[in-house]
């Protein structure tokens, strides 16, 4: 039915198909000529491009910065051993940060799909509002999911706060869903079809990742091994930040390193909850754990970065959180 | 009087909070108009997602100038032969006039100087340009955010641009670092931006840029477009309320199209596929005339048209994938069955400290087997509805459509061979959602949503989670409102009493629900609820005939002066202390008295026998009908007489009226005109 009414590349204006690596050009380029740092994919598995340092260390302080990069995200529990056409184990992200955020950014983003072929009087764009959360980053913030012709295809966010701390300059989250984009644009069911570079398929990339991870993730993961990393990562990251406050050098602290113990931690976490290894009731107290190292590095990045907390940077209760 | 035009630019506002902020924003701007005395014509109240608009076709441009009268010097200090002294041009000067226009005024302390001082009123345009951008950042949102940097202005999105006129000028003020002026924005592809306005062309310059600004216009357009486009494929189109206004204040240019999905998708249970279209993709359900679904869906853009049919083949595809979803979960949960789903709510956290569902389940488990008896419904049944019940909480389905829940279950055990009894119940468990919401359909399905609600009350409240004020994470409040509606409206006789035990926090909380019933559900006044249920409301039904009994009496002749009589009577109980005690016949020694007695004695027969049949209205015109002896009591009769014996003996026959008479309705809490 479809087919008849729309042949598969009609939804470009364009006269050729755009592969998914183009679409990750042009949206590179877009961003780098106004003034974005293109930066590469965070080299830890992390869940979500918000997660990397270049969003969540970034994002503090009071010193601008824009950056843009394509994240691999990992959910273990999406996982569907590659035989749902719509959800993935690792999925990819296009993170846009531009802080603080320029007033005209919602034209800006258009502009970018415009930059990517849609010819947007021919499309409905709709702002609908979807708010974000991460207890585990002590982060939220306000915006829209974006829809196109009925898909979502972006999340956008004004954050507010992170790791606990009232932002100084707000900055804009742009979080592209690069696969199902691509497979939009590319008028195909299922992401397994989408064209990555003429002559190959995302299947014949990425399919059996999605088979493997999803057979190690649900069914032969460790249970036992994950639960001793977990510990040995969140032990070495809280070993650090009690090292902190007597280290003689404060900018040679790795607090970088501290984070990325940080990361781990929620991999794993994330890894055990697919595993059906986390109680509900343990699920609770396992994300505290979490957040509080989280919390915690973001403190100490502040305070190496900016100076130690005038009496108003840390209100009463982030100095709770912080402690719990 | 000036036009008076305010438009707030922002970012796209969500939808269902622009009414309310409209409202808040009328209110306001009444507030300060009324608070510096600037009369105005009607205020017009207009958004779209991305302006909130107030109108008025005229202002007053000026203040009344207003004159206060100032005293200066006494008149005997303010001459002196005939000539002003120092004092009085002193006065002069300081009210910036000469001697001779000073005035004399008599005060009871004497003659004085006095002059009329005149002040000029303050220009609408100064009042308002200093007091918008307060106003417009106190408009109340239930969410705020900064985008100007920490400690900026808060506001619901980014303010973008800000119009506002006053006559001929605009009334310049900023919020951060945004300027007003008298220039708009079009809708963000049909429309250009910067697009100057004045009074007269605003509306027509946003039509022209493809902005409808009224919300009862772009409403018509979404219903004469969706409409049409079901009549021309002979099929019907739901127009659920919520939704549509959801899709009024979403769209600056709402546009109908139709599209379609595959007849195979039909399938799949009704009630996924209006979830998925309704709830997920904001689509209009299309009908058959049959009743039957039609495989078509309704959305609205927000553009003019789709001339290409891009945007319908793209929503057509959203919706095939969600539907492939959907077919994927439904399989995919048939693998395994409810009844083997059970153990596994062991895992599902109901609350931290009140454990799992499996335990919940055979909590509620025990509540049903209890009512089912009371109630003479199929026990066997009720266990395994309950057992059930929560089983699709593990489901796949439940986890991605998660106001599903309930219903999917029934569907679940329909299709697994549960009996049709136990599939219904499991389906209606969470009804009534609302008020107004439906029953659940059947007598097992009201006492799974009452043991349920009966349990997860209990549990709350077991462990101080007790609402407050607006906070009531758990929705407790309605939990007990649905159990007060199916106790009062279902078919089973049970007592209100078998749902709170003996905490005394939670039966107070089902006062107030029943007190919240009657009152606001049901329309009974508030002082005939309070009489009823003063007497008794342990079973609702019969409290609601009560409650219907007494509406009916009280406009009768004889009801209001015999309800202030039992108040009349209940304060002097209260104040004599009296307890109670024996009437003895042959101590009624006034003529007034032995009436009452008598009186008291026959109605007290006919309301014993037609409160047994159920007669309350009768049994209250009868009580009604001692008003001559009450009456004639309290003007013959001195309840206080000097001798003991008998001032107690009056005591004790008021005391037996007001108790004996007091089983239907409490009279003394009927407030009299």
């Amino acid at each position: 039915m479809d087919a008849r009414r729309c042949p598969k590349s009609c939804v470009m204006d364009s006269s050729s198909t755009i592969s998914y690596q183009d679409l990750i050009f042009r949206l590179k380029r877009f961003w780098a000529e106004k003034g974005c740092i293109i930066q590469e994919p965070f080299d830890l598995e992390v869940g979500a491009g918000t997660m990397c340092p270049e969003t969540f260390l970034r994002v503090l302080g009071p010193e601008r910065y824009n950056v843009a990069y394509v994240q691999p995200s990992r959910r273990p529990a999406d996982g569907r051993y590659g035989d749902n056409p719509n959800r993935l184990y690792k999925h990819m992200q296009f993170q846009v940060i531009l802080k603080p955020t320029p007033t005209d950014i919602m034209e800006l983003y258009l502009q970018s799909l415009e930059a990517l072929g849609i010819d947007l009087s021919k499309h409905d764009i709709k702002f609908e509002e979807d708010n974000w959360e991460s207890p585990t980053l002590g982060a939220w913030g306000i915006g829209w999911q974006v829809m196109l012709d009925g898909l979502e295809i972006t999340q956008f966010t004004y954050f507010q706060q992170c790791g606990g701390f009232d932002l100084d300059l707000i900055p804009v989250e742009l979080t592209y869903g690069l696969e199902r984009l691509t497979a939009f644009l590319q008028g195909v069911e299922s992401v397994y079809d989408i064209t990555w570079t003429p002559g190959f398929r995302y299947r014949a990339v990425r399919h059996a990742d999605e088979l493997q991870s999803s057979v190690y993730n649900f069914e032969m993961a460790d249970i036992g091994a994950l639960w001793k990393l977990f510990e040995i990562h969140e032990a070495e990251a809280q070993r650090l930040i009690d090292l902190f406050p007597d280290y003689p050098e404060r900018k040679r602290f790795p607090v970088l390193s501290a984070y990325e113990q940080v990361l781990k931690c929620s991999n794993l976490f994330n890894l055990l909850d697919a595993r059906g290894a986390i109680s509900v009731t343990e699920r609770v107290a396992v994300i505290g754990r979490v957040r509080k190292i989280a919390v915690n590095v973001a403190r100490l990045w502040m305070e190496q970065q900016f100076g130690p907390p005038a009496g108003d940077l840390v209100p009463g209760a982030n100095a709770k959180e912080v402690a719990a | 009087m000036l036009p008076f035009l305010l438009e707030i630019g922002t970012e796209e506002i969500p939808d269902w909070m622009i009414p309310g902020a409209l409202e808040h924003l009328e209110k306001l701007l009444t507030e300060l108009l009324a608070k510096h005395r600037l009369s105005h014509e009607v205020l017009e109240l207009d958004a779209t997602p991305r302006r909130l608009v107030v109108r008025s076709k005229g202002i007053d441009p000026m203040q009344e100038a207003t004159e206060s009268l100032v005293t200066g010097p006494p008149v005997s200090a303010a001459f002196k032969n005939g000539e002003p002294t120092p004092a009085a041009h002193a006065f002069a000067k300081k009210m910036n006039t000469d001697v001779a226009s000073l005035r004399r005024e008599m005060t009871p302390k004497g003659e004085y100087l006095a002059f009329t001082q005149r002040t000029e009123g303050a220009s609408a345009a100064s009042i308002l340009a200093e007091a918008l951008p307060a106003l417009i950042l106190s408009i109340h949102f239930p969410k705020n955010m900064v985008w100007a940097g920490k400690g900026t202005s808060r506001f619901i999105r980014p303010i973008r641009w800000l119009v506002a006129l006053l006559g001929e000028n605009v009334l310049p003020f900023a919020i951060e670092g945004v300027r007003s002026g008298n220039r708009t924005e079009g809708h963000r592809r049909l429309g250009k931006t910067g697009l100057a306005v004045t009074h007269a062309n605003y509306e027509s310059v946003l039509r022209e840029n493809g902005v409808i600004l009224r919300a009862a216009e772009r409403r018509t357009r979404i219903v004469e477009g969706a409409e049409a486009l079901a009549a021309a494929k002979g099929v019907k189109v739901a127009l659920d309320p919520e939704l549509l206004e959801t899709l009024v204040y979403i769209t600056e240019f709402p546009t109908a199209i139709l599209g379609s999905f595959a007849e195979e998708y039909l399938s799949l249970p009704e009630e996924v596929l209006i979830t998925v279209m309704r709830h997920h993709q904001k689509y209009f359900a299309v009908h058959r005339a049959d009743g039957t679904l039609a495989p078509h869906f309704v959305a609205v853009m927000n553009t003019a048209a789709d001339p290409d049919g891009l945007v319908v083949s793209g929503n057509e595809r959203v919706l095939r994938a969600r539907f492939n979803d959907a077919r994927f979960f439904w399989d995919f949960d048939q693998k395994t069955t409810l009844a083997e789903r059970v153990e596994s709510l062991g895992a599902v956290t109901f609350h931290a400290k009140l454990g799992n569902y499996l335990e919940k389940t055979k909590r509620t488990q025990e509540r049903i087997a209890a009512l089912a008896v009371l109630a003479g419904a199929d026990v066997a049944q009720a266990e395994r509805a309950a057992l059930l019940a929560k089983c699709d909480l593990t489901t796949e389905l439940v986890k991605e459509f998660t106001e599903l829940q309930g219903v999917v279950g029934g569907l679940y055990a329909r299709h697994q061979g549960e009996p049709e009894g136990v599939a219904r119940a499991i389906y209606d468990q969470y009804k009534p959602v609302s008020m107004e919401g439906e029953m659940p359909s059947t007598l097992l399905g009201q006492l799974l949503s009452l043991a349920d609600k009966a349990d997860t009350l209990a549990s709350c409240f077991s462990i101080g989670l007790i609402p407050k004020g607006s906070s009531d994470p758990f929705a407790l409040r309605r939990a007990a409102q649905g159990v007060v509606r199916i106790l009062a409206e279902s078919e089973a006789a049970i007592s209100i009493d078998a749902f709170h035990g003996d905490d005394a926090a939670l039966a107070e909380f089902f006062k107030d629900r029943v007190r919240y019933y009657f009152r606001d559900v049901r329309g009974f006044a508030y002082d005939e609820v309070n009489a009823v249920m003063a007497a008794g409301f342990a079973d609702l039904k019969d409290a609601g005939s009560r409650l219907a009994a007494l509406r009916e009496v009280r406009p009768t002749e004889n009801f209001e002066p015999i309800a202030a009589s039992f108040k009349r009577i209940k304060n002097i109980l209260r104040q004599a202390e009296f307890a109670g005690g024996a009437v003895e016949p042959e101590l009624l020694t006034e003529a007034a008295e032995r009436t009452l007695h008598q009186e008291f004695l026959r109605v007290r027969t006919g309301v014993h026998r037609m409160r047994e049949e159920g007669n309350y209205r009768g049994a209250l015109a009868e009580i009604a009908s001692l008003r001559p002896a009450v009456d004639a009591f309290f003007d013959q009769v001195l309840v206080n007489a000097n001798e003991e014996q008998v001032r107690r003996n009056r005591l004790g026959l008021l005391h037996q009226l007001l108790t004996e008479l007091s089983s239907i309705a409490d009279f003394s809490e009927i407030v009299t005109r």
